[in-house]
C-alpha cells in the first residue's frame, strides 16, 4: 500500500474542478525517463529457423521481459475508412460483447461465406435436437448469415473482420423485414502485425471474437467453428493492470460530448460476501487530472497510467481512508468504452472503435502466443 | 479374453449337457430333470451374462449365441436374456447379422423375440464392422414394416440404413399407404422426410414442419453398456503401445463447449473439405465413398497401405489419442500440421491448468490425465512438444511444486534441446527456487528428471549429428554450440547437487540421485560418441569419497571407471585422427580427474590419504589426536568397508573373540578383496582392476596428459 504523496493539497469535494491540480504535486514523484521502447522488437531471429522455432524465440523474449511495451499509441480519431458500411458500425456499438481470444483459422476463405453459413445453419439445428432424428429440408426456423465487415482493420494488411448472426426467420409471411437477432459474433484483427508474421497462408488470423446472445449459442458456434476450421477458443479476461491502461488510455481520448461518467469498479474480497466500491467522476475532471498528468503528445506511458491511478486512489483516500490500491479493480467505464475483467466490454464511441480494438487484439494476441 | 472364451463354450456345454440330462432323466422322473436342467442352464446364462457385462463378447461368441437366442431352441425368457447381454467386446460381424436375420425368416420366434432383436441391431447398428451385405436386405426389412409390432423398429433401422439408391416410388407408395393406415406416426414420418430429402421429387405431401420426430429410444438397455464399448474401441488395441482414453469421455457435467473430453474426437476432415467445394450438395457429401477415413484406421499395415489417400484430421488435436497417427504426424513435416498442433495443445494446456484458476481444483483429476496422455505420447514419440515447453514458461512460475508433481517434472525432462543460457531464466531458475525450498524428496525428484533431460538431450544430438549435418538443429548452430550447452547443463546440475548436498547435510539417499546423474554424465564419449566429458564437482566427489554407505563408494568407483574407459577412447582418437580438432579436451579435465584418481587410490589403496589429492596439514592431522590415520581409508578401515572386514575374518575363524583387521595383509588382503567383488561390489572390482597395478608396489595409475600438450 502506498501512502498519499507527500505535499498533497487539501481541496473540498465540492470544488472537484477547479481544485483538482496536480501538476505541482506531480514534480515531487521524480518520474524516471521512460526505459528505451522494446516494442520495437528485435530482429535477431535465427535463420532458417521454422516459423514454430521462430514463435517460441517470441515466447521466450516475452516471458523474460515486461510482458507489455511501457508505451501506446492514445487511440487516434477514427480510422475507419470509407467503405464500412454506418449501420453495421451502429449495430457494433453500445451491445455488450463478451471477449475470446482465437488461433489462426485453418483454411478459412472468405469466397465460402455462403456455403459456411449453410453448414453452419445445418449444425445450429443439428445440435439444438441432439437424440432426436435429423429434421431435413428447409424447414428451420433459424437462419445464419455470414458477412464481411469492410474496412474495419488497422493496417492494410490485417484479415478481413467478418460478422456472424443468427436471426430467427419471421413466422409471418407478411413481414417481409428480417427477422429477430438472436445472436451475434464477429472475428477481427486489427494491427495483428506480431501474429501474422509467424504464421503461413494456410491461415487467416482473426484473434479477437466477440460475441452477443446466449452462452449457449455462442458454444455451439464456436464448437462448428473449432471443429471445422481447427482453431481454439478461450474467454479474454482483462485483468485489473490492463484495466487501468484501458482508463488511462480512454480518458485521454477527445470526445466531443460526454455521453457516460468516468466510472471505476473496486471489489473488496471479503466474506461472507465481497464489497464493492464505486467511483465516479465527472468525465472532464478525470481528463483534466490525465492532461496535468500527460506529458508526451498521442502517447501513454506506464508511468503516466500508474501515476494516474495512484492520483485517484490518494484522492480517495484523503476522503474515505480505504487505500484502493489494496483491492483490485474490476470495471472501468467511460464515455468511449466500458470494460469488465470478466471479459466484457461494449463500445460507446464510433470515433475510437478501432483505438479501442486495436488493444483487445493486443491482448488476444498476448494470450494465444 | 480367455475368460469369454470359456464361457461361451459353458454355454455350448451347457446345451448339451441339458440335453444329456433329459436322456437320463427317465429313470428319475421328469420334474427332477427339467430342475436340473435348468439349474444347468441357469449357471450357464449367469456366466454369459456376467463376462458379457463385463468384458463384452467376441464376434464369434456372438454369433453363436444369435444363432441360439433366434433358433427357437428355448423359450422366450432365455432368448431375450441372451439378447439382453449380447454387448461386444469390439465389433459385430456383418456376417453374424445376416444369419440371425435369416432366422427371423424361418420365423421359428416369437414376436418379442423379433422386437427385442431389431431394437438391438438398432442399438448395435454403430458396432456391424460392414453394412453393405445388411443393405443388400433392404427390401427385407422394408417388407417387416407390415408388421404393426416391428413397425417402428424396423422403421428406425431402416432410417440408419437408407442411400439414396434405396429410395425408389413403390417404397414410397408403399409408406404413404401405411401412414394412411396408421395414421401420423413419428416413426413413418421420420422415415419418410428421410426420403423426401434424398428425392424430394418423389414425395409432394407436405411434413410438418415444427414436429419433433421422435424414435423411441430402443437403447436404453444397453446404455451403460455402449459407453464401455466406445472405449474399449477408442483405444487403438492391436498397437503394442496402449495410448488409452482415460475416463474423461464419459464425464457427465457438461463444462464447457467441448463437451466430453478434453481431447477432440477423431474426425477426419473430409466432410468440411467436400463440402467447401461448390456444386456439392449436402446429400452427396453424405453418400460419399472415396479416400481413407482415418475412423478405420486401426493397424499400422494399414497406415502404410492408406497413407497417401489418408486425411488428415479436422481438429489435429485428436492425434494425442491415436498411436498410428502420431507415428503419421511424426513423419509428416508439414509445417501447418505442426502448427495446428501446436495452437491446439498450447491453448489447451493453458485452459486447463488448474492453478491459473481459483477454485479449478476439481477439475485436477482431469489435468493431470492430460498431462499423462501427453506425455506417454512425448514418450512414444522420443520427442517434446514446443507447445508444453512454451506452457512451462508460463506456468512454472506460478507453480507451488505440488500440484501434479510427477507430470510437471516428466514435462521438464521433455524440453526440446535448446540453448541453456536462453533456458535457464525461464525455467531452471524457477525450478532451482522450488528446489532449494523443498522436501529432499523433491529435491531427488528434480535430479531424476534432469537425469532423464539430458539423456533426452544427449540422445537427440547424437542421432542429429549422425543422420544430417549440424545446420539444422534449432538455435545452437554448430556442434560446439550444442557440447557448450549440455555441459552448461550439466554445471548447473551440478552447482545444484553441492549446495543440496550442503542443505540436506549429506544425504545418502540425495547422494544415489546424484550419483545416478553422474552415472549418465561420466559416459558421454562412449556412450552417444559425443565429444563431452565433464567431471563432478569436489563437493559430489567427497562427499561420495567420505560417505559411511558401502553402495555409494561402489557407485563412484564405477563412475571413476567409466569416466577413465572415456577419456582413454577419447584421447586415442586424438593420436589416432593427429589434427588437433576444436573438441579435444583441454589438459584441465585429465588434470582434474588425475586428481580424484590420486585421492581415490591414495585413500583406498596405498593408505596415504593426505599426501596427495585431499590435502590436509599434518598440524592439523595431529591436533585430531588419531595417531593411525593414514591407514585409515583404506578397503579394510574405510567406515563403510569395516563391517566387511570385520565378517571376512568372523568367516575365516568363527570362533575368535576379537578380530584384529590390521591382520588383512599380503595373500589374505587378495582374499579380501575376493571376497568383496564376491559381496556385489562390481564397481569397486572394476575400478580396482582398470586403476591400480597388481604389483609389488601399488601405484595409482592416472592418465598422462603431459606428453600431448
Amino acid at each position: 500500500m502506498k501512502p498519499p504523496p507527500p505535499k498533497f493539497k487539501r481541496f473540498s469535494c465540492l470544488s472537484l474542478l477547479t481544485s483538482w491540480d496536480y501538476r505541482q504535486t506531480m514534480d515531487s514523484y521524480d518520474v524516471p525517463e521512460s526505459t528505451p521502447s522494446a516494442s520495437s522488437r528485435p530482429e535477431d531471429y535465427f535463420v532458417g529457423a521454422t516459423p514454430l522455432q521462430k514463435r517460441l524465440e517470441s515466447i521466450r523474449k516475452q516471458t523474460s521481459f515486461i510482458p507489455t511495451p511501457p508505451r501506446r499509441k492514445v487511440p487516434q480519431c477514427s480510422q475507419l475508412q470509407e467503405d464500412v458500411d454506418p449501420q453495421k458500425v451502429a449495430f457494433l456499438l453500445h451491445k455488450q460483447w463478451t471477449l475470446y481470444s482465437l488461433t489462426p483459422l485453418y483454411k478459412f476463405s472468405y469466397s465460402n461465406l455462403k456455403e459456411y453459413s449453410r453448414l453452419l445453419n445445418a449444425f445450429i439445428v443439428a445440435e439444438k435436437q441432439k437424440g432426436l432424428a435429423v429434421e431435413v429440408g428447409e424447414d428451420f426456423n433459424i437462419k445464419v448469415i455470414f458477412s464481411t465487415l469492410l474496412g474495419m482493420k488497422g493496417t492494410q494488411r490485417d484479415p478481413e473482420a467478418f460478422l456472424v448472426q443468427i436471426q430467427s426467420k419471421s413466422q409471418l409471411p407478411s413481414e417481409n423485414r428480417e427477422g429477430k437477432v438472436l445472436w451475434t459474433g464477429w472475428f477481427c484483427c486489427i494491427f495483428g502485425d506480431s501474429l501474422l508474421e509467424t504464421v503461413s497462408e494456410d491461415f487467416t488470423c482473426l484473434p479477437l471474437f466477440l460475441a452477443n446472445g446466449a452462452e449457449s449459442n455462442t458454444a455451439i458456434i464456436g464448437t462448428w467453428f473449432q471443429k471445422t476450421f481447427d482453431c481454439y477458443f478461450s474467454p479474454l479476461t482483462i485483468n485489473a493492470f490492463n484495466l487501468s491502461w484501458m482508463a488511462a488510455m480512454w480518458t485521454a481520448c477527445k470526445v466531443d460530448h460526454y455521453v457516460a461518467t468516468t466510472e471505476f469498479l473496486w471489489s473488496v474480497p471479503c466474506s461472507p460476501q465481497s464489497l464493492d466500491i464505486s467511483y465516479a467522476i465527472h468525465p472532464e475532471d478525470a481528463k483534466a487530472l490525465w492532461d496535468s498528468i500527460h506529458k508526451t503528445p498521442g502517447e501513454v506511458t506506464q508511468e503516466e497510467v500508474d501515476l494516474f491511478m495512484d492520483c485517484l486512489y490518494s484522492h480517495f483516500h484523503r476522503h474515505f481512508k480505504i487505500h484502493l490500491s489494496a483491492t483490485r479493480l474490476v470495471r472501468v467505464s467511460t464515455s468511449v468504452a466500458s470494460a469488465h475483467t470478466d471479459g466484457k466490454i461494449k463500445i460507446l464511441c464510433h470515433k475510437y472503435l478501432i483505438g479501442v480494438l486495436a488493444y483487445l487484439t493486443e491482448l488476444a494476441v498476448f494470450q494465444i502466443e | 479374453m480367455r475368460g469369454v472364451e470359456s464361457a461361451s463354450l459353458n454355454s455350448g456345454g451347457g446345451i448339451r449337457s441339458s440335453e444329456a440330462c433329459a436322456g437320463t432323466g427317465r429313470v428319475s422322473g421328469p420334474v427332477k430333470t427339467s430342475q436340473n436342467k435348468d439349474k444347468t442352464l441357469e449357471k450357464h446364462l449367469k456366466t454369459v451374462e456376467n463376462v458379457a457385462w463385463k468384458n463384452g463378447l467376441a464376434s464369434e461368441e456372438i454369433d453363436v449365441l444369435l444363432n441360439i437366442a433366434l433358433s427357437g431352441k428355448f423359450g422366450n425368457a432365455v432368448n431375450t436374456r441372451i439378447l439382453k447381454c449380447m454387448i461386444p467386446a469390439t465389433v459385430i460381424s456383418q456376417d453374424s447379422v445376416v444369419k440371425a436375420v435369416s432366422w427371423l425368416c424361418v420365423d421359428k420366434c416369437s414376436g418379442s423375440t423379433k422386437v427385442l432383436f431389431y431394437r438391438w441391431l438398432v442399438a448395435m447398428f454403430d458396432f456391424i464392422d460392414r453394412k453393405e451385405q445388411i443393405n443388400l436386405l433392404y427390401g427385407f426389412f422394408f417388407a417387416s414394416l407390415q408388421d404393426d409390432a416391428l413397425c417402428p423398429y424396423v422403421c428406425h433401422l431402416l432410417y440408419l440404413l437408407t442411400k439414396k439408391e434405396n429410395v425408389k416410388p413403390f417404397r414410397v407408395r408403399k409408406l404413404l399407404d401405411l401412414q394412411a393406415k396408421m395414421g401420423m406416426q413419428p416413426h413413418l414420418q421420420a422415415l419418410l422426410s428421410l426420403y423426401k430429402f434424398f428425392a424430394p421429387a418423389l414425395i409432394s405431401v407436405s411434413l410438418p414442419v415444427r414436429k419433433k420426430i421422435y424414435f423411441k429410444n430402443s437403447e436404453n438397455l444397453w446404455k451403460m453398456a455402449l459407453l464401455a464399448v466406445k472405449q474399449r474401441n477408442q483405444g487403438p488395441s492391436p498397437e503394442p503401445l496402449k495410448l488409452m482414453l482415460g475416463p474423461a469421455n464419459v464425464r457427465p457435467l457438461k463444462r464447457k463447449w467441448n463437451s466430453l473430453s478434453i481431447i477432440p474426437v477423431l474426425n477426419s476432415s473430409s466432410y468440411t473439405k467436400e463440402c467447401r467445394k461448390k456444386e456439392m450438395s449436402l446429400s452427396d457429401c453424405l453418400n460419399r465413398s472415396g479416400s481413407f477415413p482415418l475412423e478405420q484406421l486401426k493397424s499400422f499395415p494399414q497406415l502404410l497401405q492408406n497413407i497417401h489417400c489418408l486425411e488428415l484430421p479436422s481438429q489435429m488435436g485428436s492425434v494425442l489419442n491415436n498411436s498410428l497417427l502420431l507415428h503419421y504426424i511424426n513423419c509428416v513435416r508439414d509445417e501447418p500440421v505442426l502448427l495446428r498442433f501446436y495452437y491446439w495443445l498450447s491453448q489447451t494446456l493453458q485452459e486447463e491448468c488448474i492453478w491459473y484458476k481459483v477454485n479449478n481444483y476439481e477439475h485436477g483429476k482431469e489435468f493431470t490425465n492430460f498431462l499423462d496422455t501427453i506425455i506417454r505420447a512425448e514418450c512414444f514419440l522420443q520427442e517434446g512438444f514446443y507447445s508444453c515447453e512454451a506452457f512451462l514458461y508460463k506456468s512454472l512460475p506460478l507453480w507451488d511444486g505440488l500440484c501434479c508433481r510427477s507430470q510437471f517434472l516428466q514435462l521438464v525432462s521433455w524440453i526440446p534441446f535448446s540453448s541453456f543460457s536462453e533456458v535457464k531464466p525461464l525455467l531452471f531458475d524457477h525450478l532451482a527456487q522450488l528446489f532449494f525450498t523443498s522436501t529432499i524428496y523433491f529435491k531427488c525428484s528434480v535430479l531424476q528428471s534432469l537425469k532423464e533431460l539430458l539423456q533426452n538431450w544427449l540422445l537427440w544430438l547424437s542421432m542429429d549429428i549422425h543422420m544430417k549435418p549440424v545446420t539444422n538443429s534449432p538455435l545452437e548452430t554448430t556442434l560446439g554450440g550444442s557440447m557448450n550447452s549440455v555441459s552448461k547443463l550439466i554445471h548447473y546440475v551440478g552447482w545444484l547437487s553441492t549446495t543440496a548436498m550442503r542443505l540436506e547435510s549429506n544425504s545418502t539417499f540425495l547422494l544415489h540421485f546424484i550419483l545416478d546423474f553422474y552415472e549418465k554424465v561420466c559416459d558421454i564419449y562412449i556412450n552417444y560418441n559425443l565429444p563431452l566429458v565433464v567431471l563432478f564437482p569436489p563437493g559430489i566427489f567427497y562427499s561420495a569419497l567420505l560417505s559411511l554407505d558401502t553402495s555409494i563408494l561402489n557407485q563412484l568407483c564405477f563412475i571413476m571407471h567409466r569416466y577413465r574407459k572415456n577419456l582413454t577412447a577419447a584421447k586415442k582418437n586424438e593420436l589416432v585422427q593427429k589434427t588437433k580438432s576444436e573438441f579435444n579436451f583441454s589438459s584441465k579435465t585429465y588434470q582434474e580427474f588425475n586428481h580424484y584418481l590420486t585421492s581415490m587410490v591414495g585413500c583406498l589403496w596405498t593408505s596415504k590419504p593426505f599426501g596427495k589429492g585431499i590435502y590436509i596439514d599434518p598440524e592439523i592431522l595431529e591436533k585430531t589426536g588419531v595417531t593411525e590415520y593414514k591407514n585409515s581409508l583404506n578397503v579394510i578401515h574405510h567406515p563403510s568397508f569395516l563391517s566387511y572386514a570385520v565378517s571376512f575374518l568372523l568367516q575365516e575363524s568363527p570362533e575368535e573373540r576379537t578380530v584384529n583387521v590390521s591382520s588383512i595383509q599380503g595373500k589374505k588382503w587378495s582374499w579380501y578383496l575376493d571376497y568383496l567383488f564376491s559381496q556385489g561390489l562390481q564397481g569397486l572390482k572394476l575400478f580396482i582392476r582398470s586403476s591400480v597395478h597388481h604389483s609389488s608396489v601399488p601405484r595409482a595409475e592416472g592418465i598422462n596428459y603431459n606428453n600431448q600438450y
